[in-house]
């Protein structure tokens, strides 16, 4: 616990560094946020740095053609900036401005949310607000989807606009695994009886932490402090149930627990070798198109848990430095567009949820979001409607080091 | 003047990664203005030594660092001592080269792929030997003490050092020294490890100290095969480096300095074991022994790399078969249907990193072989032994990369240069050179004086000798220099995703970007497209010199 440490001095000291060159910046810039068609006329011949996650082969050629339609409409050079984990991004941030560039960042815009946003807006990195000035803003329906404006609890504040959706759910191989647990209580029961069958990436990677938080919010009965800023007491007092289950979780685990995969794509093709027969992906898509491309056999299917699962919206944030503002608005918006988003919610394409409002559209659009499920694979809408709202992004580093500090080394 | 100025050149070179590491390992001790910390403290060093499993991290990588060189050298010993002049030793010669153009990642995943409890061997020998119709719940991979990440790194290393060891060799006349002592009762094997050997091993001290640091600094091959819980402490540092929470910041400018520490102690524990082998070698020497021991050697210098030649080949169909794999379930030997799907798909993404990966490793390598070549060629005029600071450009391997790049990231940022190809140029000309230079300078000043002296009781001008006496007398170790300084360029990823701001994609960059996906099938894909371009150096430096010399077969062998 001694690692969890409350990082406001560090925020207040980094304000003091920050807003001097941060407010005159803003209007040395000269964007007029409200004038769309004179960013688009600024944004012709731009290019754009895209930082985001280059891991999904399926997102990368999605992200090949809104650069193709980019470039044709919009004049607009899209370059999809392929990382590991956005936190490189944010540390590129973080470089710049301890360089003192101010100006002429690498970065037009990134894919966030969570803990990234946070520390990004904290320490007041990020350009805005823009996002709620777009046209296709209001596609979202935000006064319906508070979620829209809420990014794991924090206000977005129109610093970043909502790109895609994602929702916790578990998959299993009917060949091995016919009913599978229902609840985070269950899965120990029946780890338990079945050792070897299940794991989850490790964290910090991303749903590694996405079970850990689902797991506390089903064993803390969705305690209110997690939805608050994360203090030691209440830290321990919510997570003690976790580290009891995960005690006893980790002996049935695959490999004993002595090894966890490092990513959902690991889990997945630790499913696809036949190595486990249980586990959960991030996009509920995810099981149906893997089978689709033969990764997983045909016997995977996908169920969300009884009780609910972690669901989250996923933003695009421009940050303060950014060389190519306007191109980076423009390619926002275009990525908020009725087109892009349908395609991307296509499963021969990306495969994503739309943060699309579809029962605003009328019904010459809305057939564009059909999407053709595989009876099998996919997850039902009703059980999708099952969502648990994120706990406060405090709660992710804090739990993430957590485990590592508990589970990092034995 | 040729002098002066590879000197100059030689600091202005080395002054980044000095710079580099000073301003990386600044936070260490609390000095961090960005971050408004301009006291100095240890805070970062309580905090690093309260970090979970840290002591394992560090060992691990001790462990690997330390018996990494040892393991691989000795099969390197012991091979040249049993199969010199031998059909196999032609084979291996011709194979060398490309083997070590393996890159890094790419070897990894192949390992990693053939080695798996779900992975080819054991396709291979399942259902029918094993009785498995799932994949045995085995830690192979990443396993807790990094023997999988051992094993990778000597399989890897063997090459390179075997290649370090046979383009200095010649320079030592074996043939030669292994008649006279034959002459003298010693058993071929035996006679190679009393005469040769001790005059080898200082040649190939410097590769062996490289092999000491990026064994116990590596990322990408710690990465995929070394321990998760708790990973080597590379990749603990890299990853408190890229965390979002600034705080870490000052935790992973320590963990740096421990890095740099713990690379330094592995090199210290080598070189005692270095004085301790003096020391038994010379009673070994001392005991007249011509016979005793001569078995063993025999069979583990004969049969250790045809094992690793045998490992890297079953890697590479690991990679070949999941490049071209359709559906493949476990057990089935074979993928179900084969397909170009994923070649197809990764096309249009692989022009562009081909392209800058071409381009980058042919500047930087040209550039590097054109710098050592003026640095050797002036510390001959200069008829003094050693040119005093040659060695300070060792110092990108003698420090681990993630350390000073941190520093130079900063750096530059303050200088206010953007990101840009000539920048990750001279990143990459930072790694590319001291290869170079080590694969080249012993050719270089071991080469028969008389040569030149010669030429100019001819009456031929230092230019005119070096150009058509000493440049074609060294064209393969020059292409071998060119070849090695390329395969370096090609697998680098650090400098060019931090130097080029993820802006400048190679190759390698973008595999190891996908890695975090950990589709096998692409993977498979780019690691393929990664390798066969080191390879097709090594052709040109191998098929070059032989048509140049084709009527001069007298070049060939002194080469």
């Amino acid at each position: 616990m001694a690692q969890l440490r409350p990082q406001s001095t560090l925020a207040r000291i980094f304000l003091l560094f920050v807003l001097l060159p941060h407010s005159s910046l803003t209007m040395a810039q000269a964007i007029d946020i409200t004038d769309w068609p004179a960013l688009e006329q600024q944004a012709r011949g731009e290019t754009v740095y895209f930082n985001a996650w280059g891991g999904e082969p399926r997102i990368n050629s999605y992200l090949s053609w809104v650069g193709e339609t980019l470039n044709q409409r919009f004049g607009i050079n899209l370059q999809h900036v392929k990382v590991a984990d956005i936190g490189e991004a944010v540390s590129k941030i973080v470089a710049e401005r301890q360089a003192g560039n101010d100006t002429n960042g690498s970065i037009d815009l990134l894919w966030i949310n969570g803990e990234n946003f946070a520390a990004l807006k904290e320490n007041k990195l990020l350009f805005g607000p823009w996002a709620e000035e777009q046209p296709n803003f209001s596609l979202v329906n935000a006064n319906r989807f508070p979620e829209m404006r809420e990014d794991f609890t924090v206000p977005t504040d129109g610093l970043e606009s909502p790109w895609t959706r994602a929702q916790l759910v578990f998959y299993h191989d009917s060949q091995w695994l016919a009913e599978p647990p229902q609840t985070i209580a269950a899965i120990l029961d029946w780890s338990t009886s079945n050792p070897g069958e299940f794991t989850y990436p490790r964290p910090p990677a991303f749903l590694g932490s996405t079970f850990l938080k689902q797991a506390v919010l089903e064993l803390s009965n969705k305690d209110p402090a997690l939805f608050a800023p994360v203090t030691d007491n209440e830290f321990q007092r919510v997570t003690a149930s976790l580290w009891d289950y995960l005690n006893a979780l980790h002996p049935t685990l695959l490999r004993a627990g002595r090894y966890f995969p490092s990513s959902a794509a690991e889990l997945r093709r630790l499913m696809g070798d036949g190595d486990i027969s249980l586990a959960l992906a991030f996009n509920p898509n995810e099981a149906l198109l893997s089978v689709r491309t033969g990764e997983l056999p045909e016997s995977v299917r996908t169920y969300v848990l009884q009780g609910g699962t972690i669901g989250n919206v996923s933003f695009l944030a421009i940050p303060y430095n950014a060389q190519h503002k306007a191109a980076a608005m423009i390619t926002a918006n275009f990525l908020l567009s009725i087109e892009a988003q349908a395609r991307a919610s296509d499963p021969d394409h990306m495969g994503s949820t739309t943060v699309i409002s579809i029962e605003d559209l009328d019904a010459d659009t809305r057939w564009q979001f059909d999407v053709e499920r595989s009876e099998l694979a996919a997850a039902t809408p009703e059980e999708l409607s099952r969502k648990l709202q994120e706990p406060h992004p405090s709660w992710t580093p804090a739990l993430e080091r957590a485990w590592v500090q508990r589970y990092s080394a034995r | 003047m040729l002098r002066w100025a590879s000197h100059s050149l030689i600091y202005l070179l080395a002054a980044p990664i000095l710079l580099g590491t000073f301003i990386a390992s600044l936070p260490a001790f609390g000095y961090f203005p960005p971050l408004g910390s301009t006291e100095f403290s240890l805070d970062a060093w309580r905090d690093l030594v309260e970090v979970p499993g840290l002591t394992r991290s560090v060992l691990i990588s001790l462990i690997s660092g330390v018996l990494t060189p040892l393991v691989s050298l000795a099969l390197v010993f012991l091979y040249l001592a049993s199969a010199t002049g031998s059909r196999l030793d032609l084979w291996i010669r011709r194979l060398v080269s490309p083997l070590l153009s393996f890159p890094h990642a790419a070897a990894a995943f192949g390992l990693a792929f053939l080695i798996a409890p779900s992975g080819l061997l054991s396709r291979i020998i399942s259902p029918e030997l094993t009785g498995w119709d799932r994949p045995p719940d085995l830690l192979i991979v990443n396993d807790t003490w990094g023997l999988s990440l051992l094993f990778g790194l000597i399989v890897k290393e063997v090459p390179f050092l075997l290649l370090m060891s046979l383009a200095a060799l010649p320079q030592l006349q074996p043939r030669h020294r292994i008649e006279v002592a034959r002459t003298l009762g010693y058993r071929p094997t035996i006679a190679w490890l009393k005469v040769i050997a001790p005059s080898l091993y200082p040649l190939v001290r410097l590769p062996v100290i490289a092999v000491i640091v990026f064994a116990s600094a590596t990322v990408d091959v710690a990465l995929i095969l070394g321990p998760t819980l708790p990973p080597t402490l590379s990749v603990r540092v890299l990853s408190w480096f890229n965390d979002p929470d600034l705080n870490l910041r000052f935790l992973a400018a320590a963990g740096s300095l421990l890095q740099l520490g713990t690379s330094l102690l592995a090199v210290v524990i080598w070189l005692a074991l270095e004085k301790l082998f003096g020391l038994l070698w010379r009673f070994w020497l001392a005991t007249g022994n011509r016979h005793t021991g001569e078995r063993l050697a025999f069979a583990i210098g004969r049969s250790a790399m045809p094992i690793v030649l045998m490992v890297i080949t079953g890697s590479l169909l690991a990679l070949v078969s999941n490049a071209f794999a359709g559906p493949w379930r476990y057990p089935s030997t074979l993928p179900s249907s084969w397909t170009i799907q994923h070649w197809a798909n990764s096309l249009s993404d692989l022009s562009t990193p081909l392209f800058n990966t071409v381009l980058i490793s042919v500047s930087s390598t040209l550039l590097a072989l054109i710098i050592v070549v003026a640095i050797l060629e002036s510390e001959r005029q200069s008829s003094k032994a050693r040119s005093a600071p040659s060695w300070l450009l060792y110092l990108p391997l003698l420090i681990p990369q993630l350390v000073f790049l941190f520093g130079i990231i900063v750096a530059t940022e303050f200088a206010g240069w953007q990101a840009n190809l000539s920048l990750v140029i001279f990143g990459h000309l930072l790694f590319v050179l001291p290869y170079v230079f080590l694969s080249l300078s012993e050719a270089y000043r071991q080469l028969d004086p008389r040569w030149t002296q010669v030429a100019s009781t001819l009456g031929a001008s230092q230019l005119k000798s070096f150009w058509r006496i000493r440049i074609p007398l060294l064209l393969a170790p020059c292409l071998t220099a060119v070849a090695i300084g390329m395969a370096i360029s090609i697998s680098l990823f650090l400098p060019t995703q931090l130097l080029g701001a993820g802006r400048i994609t190679t190759i390698t960059s973008e595999a190891v970007a996908l890695t975090s996906g950990a589709n096998r099938n692409l993977i498979s894909v780019w690691a393929l497209v990664q390798l066969s371009l080191p390879i097709l150096g090594f052709m040109m430096a191998l098929f070059i010199p032989k048509f140049i010399w084709r009527n001069r077969s007298g070049m060939i062998e002194t080469q």
